[in-house]
Formats: structure tokens, C-alpha cells, sequence
């Protein structure tokens, strides 16, 4: 037991942890006792201590399950212990709940945890819709619905939406670029062990006395500094999801840029690598200020700071501006990566060359550099100046043009292509029509006027859930079904598959689409219970979002069932050009026996004789059947 | 290459979802009664949105059903390619610059129509809008009732008589939407916040918050009357006889923060 408790793992994260609630009692005791009675009655308050063990009992598990194992003993002096990759790859699924420094292994942990989420969220969003049913509805008190919502977004934003491209970037960004791992594998581990820290706080502010926090993702203050304590595990959760984002996107930067194949020049890139890069560098810009946003409301509440305090001289709208710098961005970090999803499966499975790459890539840096021109128009009717409305609505409908060129650019590929319409392509081309719906509601919202009637209304509500659901959610479903084969191993099933892509698409449709006019009509969001005139809509919505719930369920099923006993996969089964397709299915534990060379673009379909990379002659003979690769020169 | 009769359909078919969607949307009905000259221009503005999106919308769906109807792969094509595209200049700045031209365009419009619902007019009346968790209340100042200040928790309007609110929040923000009104603003701790408006016809409408401001959120409601100003005179008067100028906006508090 006591080498149980040295190693690295649960066991001496258990008793870590146990170690950092005393450390915590004993700091906030301490503090309050020295500054002596006359400020505190009572040296042990709850809060304080609740408070400083959010931040101090997730870094005891990290620690504890040998999150920094190596830097400690380097930093200390201690021979560091050699890299033997016996922390590479997983041989049993107890491999997938200890650190573990292989890209895949890390790629797969992030999946199924942010599927998890997707699930708990969902869960969540029908309890919403069950008090919504009908007005007036006693389902749950009107401060648990406000919970409600407030977890709902935030785990769908923080622990599903980012964290799930970075799982599919983890797993697939390698491989594509042929590289080995990543660059820096112990820091990816480490990102990857934040985030169910983030998101099992964020479930368990549940059981904080006052309930959850109860203010919405955005936690506008000075709402949120006067809430109770639910409300300091979100602000100390966000710190936890936005280190993972940030340390990720670092990763992504220095993979990207250091760590290509010979021959693979930035625009050899696939486009999925591109938008990673792309998505890399908003995260690694604008993440600190969603930190800030939160850390000022953390010493607001813990040690009255004032920052949002009217009365002591506190700037309320500060918080908006800083909230939104990040928070602007932070759509385009859960839509890029998901554009260069569709544009993997567009071009595979259109048999042709993405139409325009080089405009592709471009729109994304494009829409980079605007996504930080934009965030005041979350901010019409907060009043602030009135002239900051005029430029911030130019920009907003001016990134609309590079988003534009990307959705013209996918139906071009497609014209004169040999569609093969799979369960990946039919998400592909669902994304593409529901897309568009929001990002035209997107355009409405940047009119002033238009803005000032619906602004936080249901219609915006519609709005972000077609870009969030019928956008990123499709390509994230696109995605997971097309790189399935290279992760498992194995074939899903594609009638189930079908099926689960025509029931989300009529469900979505029916869920999100009425309540655009809801909006209109003069619904607010974030009201746990509605006017009767609003009624039948409701009922409307609330039945297709159930429908729309248990559409997941066939999803789960088709995975985990294929996981565990689909036909075998072969190592390319759509004939793609991209590496990650010329290696075995799953691909070994470094990925290439033999390192690849890059001799062309990588969607060169139709191209008689093309080929993206080369792999050089292996150097000793190899026996059969041991997942070494062919060049793709079938 | 698809047919010329093929892309005749595409076309046609086009053109008329188009068709079908534009008087679609005049039939459907949108929006709550038209209560103020502002909300005249606002729905006429989304109309005009409307209508620049509905071909845009159009195209796009019609050529992703016409490419699976027209390019899916036939039995006997599983290896088969399509032909090498890589791009095609013109086309590519066709359309970037046709979308960039619209959307300015409208971006345009859209000032001209917020210029003409926040200008000033020659003469306005001015009433104060409370808000504290979870209730609304009305100062109506001595310029507009002529004599002592009235606190009210009802909003009367005159009929065709521009009013300017000038919000203030005792606690948290709040939000003043008058759905009816096509307006709405953040009340902020700290700062008075403004919008004007308008109303052009007589009735009662919904006054309801719309930004998040604890439990009692979804409750706070209120009601706006138009009235004509004959009638307001005397809802004035009749309140100031009733006394009500002495309440106080602090002894209404219907909640405590979290």
C-alpha cells in the first residue's frame, strides 16, 4: 500500500487531496487568526475554505496522478527518470485513466471525455425543456433552472465544444503532418488531466449550498459577485478548462510549425491542420482574458476588490469587454477546427481537390485576425458609447465574407464530384445547410436596430445553437465517424449511422428553428417560465428536443458497439491522400515505421499517379501483417 | 459536365424556392403588434434582411441537393474520380466581393434606419425607469406632470409624443424591452443609460426584462399603456391626487440578491 501511495495515480492523488483540504483549513485559519478578531468573529469560515480548496484540490490530483512528476525532479535536481515510452500507446483500457504521453491514446482520452459532457449537457438541456413544457411549470424551482442553464452552457462550451476539436486535433494532427507525437508530450498529458478537473467542479457546484452558480456562462456582474458560493467553482473552473486550451495550443503551434515531414510546406497542409493552427493561435491569445474576466470576480467575491463595485468606484461594463474579448473568439475556436473537419470529408468523399485551398486557408487567418475586431456587438444595448456600435457591426458583417468563401468553397468541390453520400458526408452536408441558416441569423444580429429588438432574446438562442448544433456539432459528428476506423481499428455501423444523422437533422430543425420566432415575438432567454401567449411553441420544443436527446443514444450505441465488435477496418477505407490514412488502422505506437516525404498537395483526387507523401524503403525487411505502410500509389 | 436541360432545372427550381420563401415570410406572422414609429422601422429593416437572404440561403441548399441528386456516386463509379479542379480565380472573386458589397450594403441601410430611430425630435418628454430585483418602477418628473414628481410601478404613455427613458439600477443589470416597441437597453449600476421612442398606437403592451438578474428573473414583468394624451392628463392628475407622489422606490424591494 505505501508504494502504492508513492507512485503515481489515484491512490496518491486520493491522499494528496485529502492533504490540500488540511492545507487549506489550516492556511485560511491562520490568516484569519492573524488578522485578529476585530475583522473575524470566527477564524473558520466555510466559504473561505471551500474557496481555497477549489484551487488547491485539483492541483494535489495533478500532482497526485503524476502530472508533474518529471518537472518536480528535474527542478529539484533529481535524476530525471529515463524515457523508457512505457507511456506511450494503451494495451488495456486502464491505460486510457493514467497519464499517458502518446498523442492517441491522449487524442481518445479527450474524445470520450468530452462525449461524456456532450451527454451530462444534453441531459441537462432537456431538464431545462421539461420545466419549459408548459408556462408556469413547478418542474424545478426557478434558481435550479437557472443552474440548469448556467452548467448547460458551460460544460458544452468549456468541457465539450474546445476540448473535442483539440481531441480530434491530438489524435489526428500528427499523423497528418508525420510527425512522431506531439512536441511536447508531458505538457499534452498534463492538458488533458484539466480538463475532467474543470468539469467534475463545475458538476459538483451542484451540491454547493445556494445550489449552482446561476448566472449563465457569461456571469455578468455584478450578478455573479453577489451569488453564492456555486458561483467560485465556475470562476475557478474556467481557470482549470482555459490552462488545458492554452497549453493545447501551444502544443498545436509548435507541432505545427516544427515538426512537418520532410517536404511538407505550410501549404502542403491539410486543411483540418491549417484550421487547427489557425484555432491555436486565437486560443492562445484570447484565452487570458476570459482567466482575467474570472479571476477579477474571484478577488471581487473573496476579497472585495470592487472591481464591479458601482458604489466604490467599480466599472460594471469592464467586465462585458473583457468577458467578450475572449468570448467572441472563443465561437471561432469552436467553428475553425470543425471547417477543416468538412473540408477533410468534402474533398474524400467528393473525389476532388478542395476548390480553392490556398483562399481556404487564407479565410481562416482572415477570420482570425477579425475575430478580435468584433466583440462589442454582444454588447448593443449594454450602453456602452453608442459609437462603438458603428464599427463593431462593420467588422461583424465583414467576417461573414471569409466564412462565406469557405461554404462557396465546399459547394464547388462538390460540383462535378462522385459524391459518396456515407454517414460522414451526409453530416458534411447537413452541416453545410444548417450552417449557413445561423451564420444568416448571425448577419441579422449585426444590424443595430434588428439587434435591439431581439438582442438576448430566444431568437439569439436560435442562433447560437444552429451555429453550435446544426455548425459545429455536425462536423464534430461528421468527424467522429470518419477517423473512427483509423482510431479503433474497426467499422461502424453505417445504416445506424444514417439513421442518426437523419433524426439529429429533423430534430435540430424542429427544436432550434421555432424558436427564432419566439425571439421575435418577445420571448427573453434564461426565464424559467414564459407568458402563456408563448405556449404552444414551447410544447412544440420541448417534445422535438427530447426526440433530438435520444438521437444521441444511437450514436453511442453505433460506438461503442463498433468499438467493441465492428468488422476490422483496413488502413485507408476511403482511399485518402492524407498520411494519417497510410499507416494501419489503429496506427502504431510512433505512428511511421518509416518516415514519410512529402511530394504534393494532399487532395490531389483525380490526378492521374498523384501522391501527397513517399515513404522510404524500409531498412531492414519487415514481416507481414506488422502495420507498415504502402504508398498510396494504388 | 451536368446538362444544359439539368441546370435549367437547377435554376428554375431555384428561382421559385426563392419566390416561396420571400412570401413566406410576408405571411408568416412574426412579430407582436407595431407600437412605435421605431417599430416600423425595424421590421421593415428585417424584412429587407429577409429578402437579401433568402436567395443566398437558396442557392446554397439548392446546389447541395442538386450535387446529390445529380454527382452521387452510381453503381459501378466506386473508384472513380472526378475531374482535378483546383480553383478558379474569377469565380473565387466573384464571390467574395458580391457578398462584401451586399452585406455593406446592408450594414449601410441599417445606420440610416438607427439614425432615424435615436434622433433627437423638437420635443420630448422624459420619464425615469427604476429597475431592482424584480420589480419595475416610473418616475414621471415634474416637466412632465406639472406639478409634484410622480413614482409610479404603472408606465402611461401619451399616444405619438416621443419619450425619452432615462434607467437607472439599484442593484444588478437589468434589461427594459418593450417587445412591441422593438427597443430595448441594459439598465447599469453606476451610469444612467437612455433610449427614446415613439408610440403610435393605443393599447397595452408587454414590458418585460431581459437580461438575467437572479431568481426572479422570468417575473419581471411589467405592462406599458399607450394612451391619448388627453387620457394621460388625467391618469396624472389622478395620481397626484391619490398621493402616490410620496413613494419611495426603496421600500419596493420584492427580492434580495442571491
Amino acid at each position: 500500500m505505501a508504494a502504492r501511495l508513492r507512485a503515481p495515480g489515484f491512490y496518491r492523488a486520493g491522499l494528496l487531496m485529502l492533504a490540500a483540504v488540511a492545507l487549506s483549513t489550516g492556511v485560511t485559519w491562520l490568516i484569519r487568526m492573524s488578522t485578529g478578531h476585530a475583522t473575524y468573529p470566527h477564524y473558520l469560515a466555510g466559504e473561505a475554505i471551500l474557496t481555497v480548496s477549489l484551487l488547491a484540490v485539483p492541483l494535489a490530483f495533478l500532482i497526485g496522478i503524476g502530472g508533474f512528476d518529471y518537472w518536480f525532479y528535474w527542478a529539484v535536481g533529481r535524476p530525471t527518470r529515463p524515457e523508457d515510452h512505457s507511456g506511450h500507446g494503451a494495451y488495456s483500457w486502464r491505460d486510457y485513466f493514467r497519464i499517458n504521453t502518446d498523442h492517441k491514446v491522449i487524442g481518445v482520452q479527450y474524445l470520450v471525455n468530452s462525449f461524456f459532457f456532450l451527454l451530462v449537457g444534453g441531459l441537462l438541456a432537456m431538464l431545462m425543456r421539461a420545466q419549459l413544457a408548459q408556462p408556469g411549470s413547478q418542474f424545478v424551482s426557478a434558481n435550479t433552472y437557472n443552474g440548469l442553464f448556467s452548467v448547460h452552457a458551460t460544460l458544452l462550451i468549456f468541457l465539450f465544444m474546445v476540448p473535442v476539436f483539440a481531441g480530434f486535433g491530438n489524435f489526428v494532427i500528427p499523423l497528418m503532418i508525420g510527425a512522431p507525437d506531439m512536441a511536447f508530450p508531458r505538457l499534452n498529458a498534463l492538458s488533458f488531466w484539466l480538463l475532467p478537473v474543470a468539469g467534475t467542479m463545475m458538476l459538483l457546484s451542484f451540491l454547493a449550498p445556494g445550489g449552482a452558480f446561476a448566472d449563465g456562462w457569461t456571469a455578468y456582474t455584478p450578478l455573479s459577485v453577489d451569488a453564492p458560493i456555486g458561483q467560485t467553482f465556475f470562476s475557478i473552473g474556467v481557470q482549470f478548462a482555459g490552462a488545458s486550451s492554452i497549453m493545447t495550443a501551444l502544443n498545436f503551434l509548435v507541432t505545427i510549425i516544427t515538426m512537418r515531414a520532410p517536404g511538407m510546406s505550410f501549404f502542403r497542409l491539410p486543411l483540418l491542420v491549417w484550421a487547427n493552427f489557425a484555432t491555436s493561435l486565437l486560443v492562445v491569445i484570447a484565452t487570458p482574458f476570459v482567466a482575467a474576466s474570472q479571476f477579477f470576480v474571484l478577488l471581487d467575491r473573496a476579497l472585495g476588490f470592487n472591481f464591479f463595485n458601482a458604489a466604490k468606484g467599480g466599472d460594471v461594463l469592464m467586465y462585458q469587454h473583457v468577458f467578450w474579448f475572449y468570448s467572441h473568439p472563443a465561437v471561432y475556436i469552436m467553428i475553425l477546427p470543425g471547417f477543416g473537419i468538412i473540408s477533410e470529408v468534402i474533398a474524400v468523399k467528393s473525389r476532388k481537390p478542395i476548390f480553392g485551398y490556398r483562399m481556404m486557408a487564407f479565410s481562416l487567418l482572415a477570420i482570425v485576425g477579425l475575430g478580435f475586431t468584433v466583440w462589442a456587438h454582444h454588447m448593443f444595448t449594454s450602453g456602452m458609447a453608442a459609437w462603438i456600435r458603428i464599427p463593431m457591426a462593420i467588422t461583424t458583417v465583414i467576417i461573414a465574407v471569409p466564412t462565406g468563401v469557405k461554404i462557396f468553397s465546399w459547394l464547388a468541390t462538390l460540383w462535378r464530384g462522385v459524391l459518396h453520400l456515407d454517414t460522414p458526408m451526409l453530416f458534411a452536408l447537413g452541416f453545410i445547410t444548417t450552417f449557413t441558416a445561423g451564420g444568416i441569423s448571425g448577419i441579422m444580429l449585426a444590424m443595430v436596430p434588428f439587434d435591439i429588438h431581439v438582442s438576448a432574446s430566444y431568437f439569439v438562442v436560435a442562433h447560437i445553437h444552429y451555429v453550435l448544433f446544426g455548425g459545429s456539432l455536425m462536423t464534430i459528428f461528421a468527424g467522429a465517424y470518419y477517423w473512427f476506423p483509423k482510431m479503433t481499428g474497426r467499422m461502424y455501423d453505417e445504416r445506424l449511422g444514417k439513421w442518426h444523422f437523419w433524426t439529429t437533422f429533423v430534430f435540430m430543425n424542429l427544436t432550434f428553428g421555432p424558436m427564432h420566432v419566439l425571439g421575435l415575438q418577445g420571448m427573453p432567454r434564461r426565464v424559467a417560465t414564459y407568458a402563456a401567449q408563448f405556449a404552444d411553441l414551447n410544447l412544440l420544443i420541448s417534445i422535438a428536443s427530447f426526440g433530438l436527446g435520444a438521437t444521441t443514444l444511437l450514436f453511442i450505441y453505433n460506438m461503442i458497439t463498433s468499438w467493441r465488435g465492428g468488422p476490422r477496418a483496413p488502413s485507408n477505407p476511403w482511399r485518402a491522400l492524407t498520411l494519417e490514412w497510410q499507416v494501419s488502422s489503429p496506427p502504431p505506437v510512433f505512428n511511421f515505421d518509416r518516415v514519410p516525404t512529402v511530394v504534393g498537395g494532399p487532395y490531389e483526387y483525380g490526378v492521374p499517379g498523384a501522391v501527397h507523401g513517399i515513404f522510404e524503403p524500409a531498412p531492414t525487411p519487415v514481416a507481414a501483417g506488422s502495420g507498415i505502410v504502402r504508398a498510396p500509389s494504388e | 459536365m451536368p446538362s444544359r436541360r439539368s441546370l435549367v432545372v437547377l435554376i428554375v427550381a431555384a428561382v421559385i424556392a426563392t419566390a416561396i420563401g420571400i412570401v413566406l415570410s410576408y405571411t408568416i406572422h412574426w412579430f407582436p403588434a407595431q407600437a412605435s414609429t421605431q417599430a416600423h422601422n425595424t421590421d421593415l429593416l428585417y424584412h429587407v434582411l429577409v429578402i437579401a437572404s433568402v436567395p443566398i440561403f437558396v442557392i446554397v441548399v439548392s446546389v447541395v441537393l442538386f450535387s446529390v441528386w445529380h454527382f452521387r456516386m452510381k453503381p459501378g463509379e466506386e473508384l472513380k474520380d472526378g475531374p482535378p479542379i483546383h480553383g478558379n480565380t474569377r469565380l473565387e472573386f466573384i464571390w467574395t466581393a458580391i457578398p462584401t458589397v451586399l452585406v455593406l450594403g446592408l450594414v449601410g441601410y441599417s445606420f440610416v434606419i438607427l439614425h432615424d430611430n435615436e434622433k433627437k425630435p423638437a420635443r420630448e418628454i422624459d420619464i425615469g425607469v427604476t429597475g431592482q430585483q424584480f420589480v419595475w418602477t416610473y418616475q414621471y418628473p415634474p416637466s412632465v406632470t406639472g406639478g409634484a414628481p410622480i413614482n409610479s410601478y404603472k408606465l402611461y404613455l401619451p399616444d405619438n409624443e416621443s419619450v425619452e427613458f432615462n434607467m437607472r439600477s439599484k442593484d444588478v443589470i437589468h434589461a427594459f424591452w418593450i417587445p412591441a416597441f422593438r427597443l430595448q437597453e441594459d439598465l447599469v449600476p453606476g451610469i444612467t443609460t437612455h433610449y427614446r421612442a415613439t408610440p403610435d398606437r393605443l393599447g397595452s403592451y408587454p414590458v418585460v426584462c431581459n437580461l438575467l438578474c437572479g431568481v426572479g428573473h422570468s417575473l419581471m414583468r411589467s405592462t406599458v399603456h399607450v394612451v391619448t394624451p388627453t387620457q394621460f392628463k388625467a391618469w396624472i392628475r389622478s395620481q397626484q391626487n391619490s398621493g402616490s407622489t410620496s413613494a419611495s422606490t426603496g421600500t419596493t424591494s420584492a427580492g434580495t440578491s442571491g
